[in-house]
């Protein structure tokens, strides 16, 4: 009995632990409660590298929760999974280790950034509830599972949104966060009960082998699609995601990157691994290509207006959503055709799965710098700022880091995934990839801007007595930083070990299928 | 048709809810056609589940020989389902509570600080 079978069960339980466990921790002191906090998002990231590198070397994974054994899928003989499932593909794992880093880093920023507010106790187990309810969703093999976990982080991150209640804003922020959230959940709910209502079965394996493409599941899908590109900040249901992002303690918007792709993956495991190729339309795919065109070019159009350094960074991330909503559009039209996915389909994957990974990367990082910069001086506004760069030095070194990634500057890693983007695009129609240049030109257009407010120009008085950040949030950046950097030296590396895996496994319906129903004849070994 | 009766009262729950969410202007308004949207979801499930005659679905009780059953799972799905609900309603209602200590008003038109 090899420990590490248990690595999925493990994910979600040590975070949940960490949960429950955090308000006692107060109990010893701020110090014991900051070290547990740490401990727990250690932890996570070190069971998340585990998980990615078992799924990477053995195949598909599958977890039986409350079975005579954990890898007894199909007991005494049933042709369907009954029991709670949780399986992680190459995919899955890959959603897995990003978001641990993600989470990671926003706790190691929180620690020093929330030092001056009180309740932070809720804090930490709010924040760990939001992180099982990420992993959760990215290695649930049941849907209703996945909307269980979809209300568990949206909840703890109403409550996070919210958590700086003395500021209106805020609470309007989580208001409308939650009605969109809260909405989305039920449609989901319903479209889990039109599959039910079908199938019988609600294990996502069992559904992909026995779907057929009818009025019911066309519901279905319609129902999850707009609930998922809801969550993931898509065009036209964007307008929770600037106000959330950017009235949430920088941390937590760190996280809640993570977490928004978590909903993405969703909405990619339903499309590709359910509907895949039985999917007898291109409509699906060719909505969702226009909604990352449209979610590319608002988005960023909307950023380059904005003033409020939180608010202007939010929008750009609709407008990255847009940037794998195309890529993942396009790879959907090429499923099923195999010369498609040669030429151009496999590619257009390959960029949406590393613009995933480099997005949660410098978004991250681009939040948690905007909170450095309000923890130094109280302001959001670009207009009050200037200057800064002589007294917060590292901050802006870390910036110009992520600021050149996101803007797609070469030698840094949005650029290669872009640029994927941009040839796989090409190839179904120009206009594509030629929104998709425009967008990353605005992009670098708004991040001068920002640079160019805040750090450059003549020292200001009111800025005397800034000091650079605590180290604790330099370290939390310094995490993501040295994450961005290792993708952009490693860029063959990244793509070969990291996003082809992933990509190939959203193609590769067969064996996650497979995998479910084929522990039957294998497992069992009490 | 009289055995469609039960969804065709969901649909109407779930678009009045709906409706409700889109055009209502006070909070507290908004947060009961939020609850209304998930009662017509919980209902939809149930009489997915139900069946004409059927027993409660415990194999030992099932009383008078009878096989017929209704279906469990949406039962487990539904019971999860309204646990869910109970704690975003009080959420979100703690949210409307806190709004309206820091805008004064309910109306959605007044709170509109965050645009743009």
């Amino acid at each position: 009995m090899n420990w590490q079978d248990h690595l999925p069960a493990l994910l979600l339980a040590v975070p949940l632990f960490g949960a429950f466990l955090a308000p006692l921790t107060n109990i010893g002191g701020k110090g014991l409660r900051n070290a547990w906090f740490l401990l727990v998002s250690a932890a996570i990231t070190v069971l998340a590298f585990l998980l990615w590198v078992r799924v990477g070397s053995s195949g598909p994974l599958v977890y039986v929760m409350g079975g005579q054994a954990w890898n007894l899928a199909l007991p005494s003989g049933m042709s369907i999974p009954v029991r709670i499932l949780m399986e992680v593909d190459a995919f899955s794992a890959f959603m897995v280790l990003l978001s641990s880093v993600a989470a990671l880093a926003g706790a190691v920023f929180s620690v020093a950034y929330m030092e001056r507010f009180s309740g932070m106790e809720k804090f930490v187990a709010l924040y760990f509830l939001m992180v099982t309810g990420m992993f959760g969703m990215q290695v649930t093999g049941d849907f209703f599972n996945f909307f269980v976990f979809l209300e568990i982080s949206s909840v703890a991150s109403f409550g996070l949104v919210a958590f700086w209640r003395d500021r209106g804003e805020a609470l309007e922020a989580a208001f409308k966060y939650m009605l969109v959230s809260t909405l989305g959940a039920l449609m989901v709910l319903v479209a889990v009960a039109f599959l039910y209502s079908r199938y019988n079965v609600v294990n996502m394996a069992a559904l992909g082998k026995v779907i057929e493409w009818g009025m019911v599941e066309k519901t279905a899908l319609v129902l999850f699609m707009t609930a998922l590109a809801m969550k993931c900040g898509s065009v036209p249901m964007h307008m929770w995601m600037p106000d959330a992002y950017a009235e949430a303690p920088a941390g937590v918007t760190c996280a809640l990157v993570a977490v928004s792709q978590a909903s993405l993956y969703g909405l990619f495991r339903v499309c590709f691994t359910i509907y895949g190729s039985f999917m007898g339309s291109p409509v699906i795919p060719w909505v969702i290509i226009v909604l990352g065109v449209l979610s590319m070019f608002i988005g960023v159009s909307m950023a380059v207006i904005q003033k409020e350094i939180g608010r202007l960074i939010a929008y750009h991330s609709v407008s990255q959503v847009g940037y794998m909503l195309l890529g993942f559009g396009v790879g959907l039209l090429a499923m099923g055709d195999a010369k498609a996915v040669a030429d151009y389909g496999f590619t257009a994957l390959k960029g949406g799965v590393f613009h995933i990974v480099n997005y949660t990367m410098y978004k991250g990082l681009l939040f948690l710098a905007a909170g450095a910069l309000y923890y130094a001086t109280g302001c959001r506004n670009l207009n009050d700022m200037g200057g800064l760069g002589r007294k917060l030095p590292k901050t802006m070194a870390l910036f110009m880091i992520a600021a050149a990634a996101i803007a797609g500057l070469p030698p840094f890693n949005g650029f290669v995934s872009k640029l994927l983007i941009y040839e796989s695009t090409f190839a179904v129609h120009p206009i594509l990839s030629v929104f998709a240049m425009v967008t990353s030109v605005l992009t670098l257009a708004s991040f001068v801007k920002i640079f160019q407010s805040a750090f450059l120009g003549p020292q200001l008085k009111k800025f005397a007595d800034v000091k650079e950040v605590p180290g604790f949030m330099l370290g939390g950046m310094t995490i993501l930083a040295v994450a961005i950097l290792f993708l952009s030296l490693f860029p063959t590396w990244s793509l070969n070990h990291l996003v082809e895996p992933a990509a190939k496994a959203l193609l590769d319906q067969a064996s996650y299928i497979g995998a479910v129903f084929a522990s039957a004849a294998t497992g069992g070994g009490l | 048709m009289i055995g469609n009766f039960p969804y065709l009262v969901v649909g109407i729950l779930f678009v009045m809810g709906f409706v409700g969410i889109i055009f209502e202007k006070n909070l507290v308004k908004i947060a009961i056609a939020v609850s209304i949207v998930e009662a017509a979801t919980n209902l939809f499930i149930i009489t997915l589940g139900y069946r004409n005659g059927g027993s409660i679905p415990v194999w030992t009780m099932a009383g008078g020989g009878s096989s017929r059953m209704v279906l469990p799972t949406p039962q487990a799905l539904t019971l999860t389902a309204i646990v869910i609900g109970l704690a975003t309603t009080a959420l979100m209602l703690s949210f409307v509570m806190i709004i309206y200590r820091h805008y004064g008003s309910l109306d959605v038109r007044d709170v509109r600080r965050l645009r743009g």
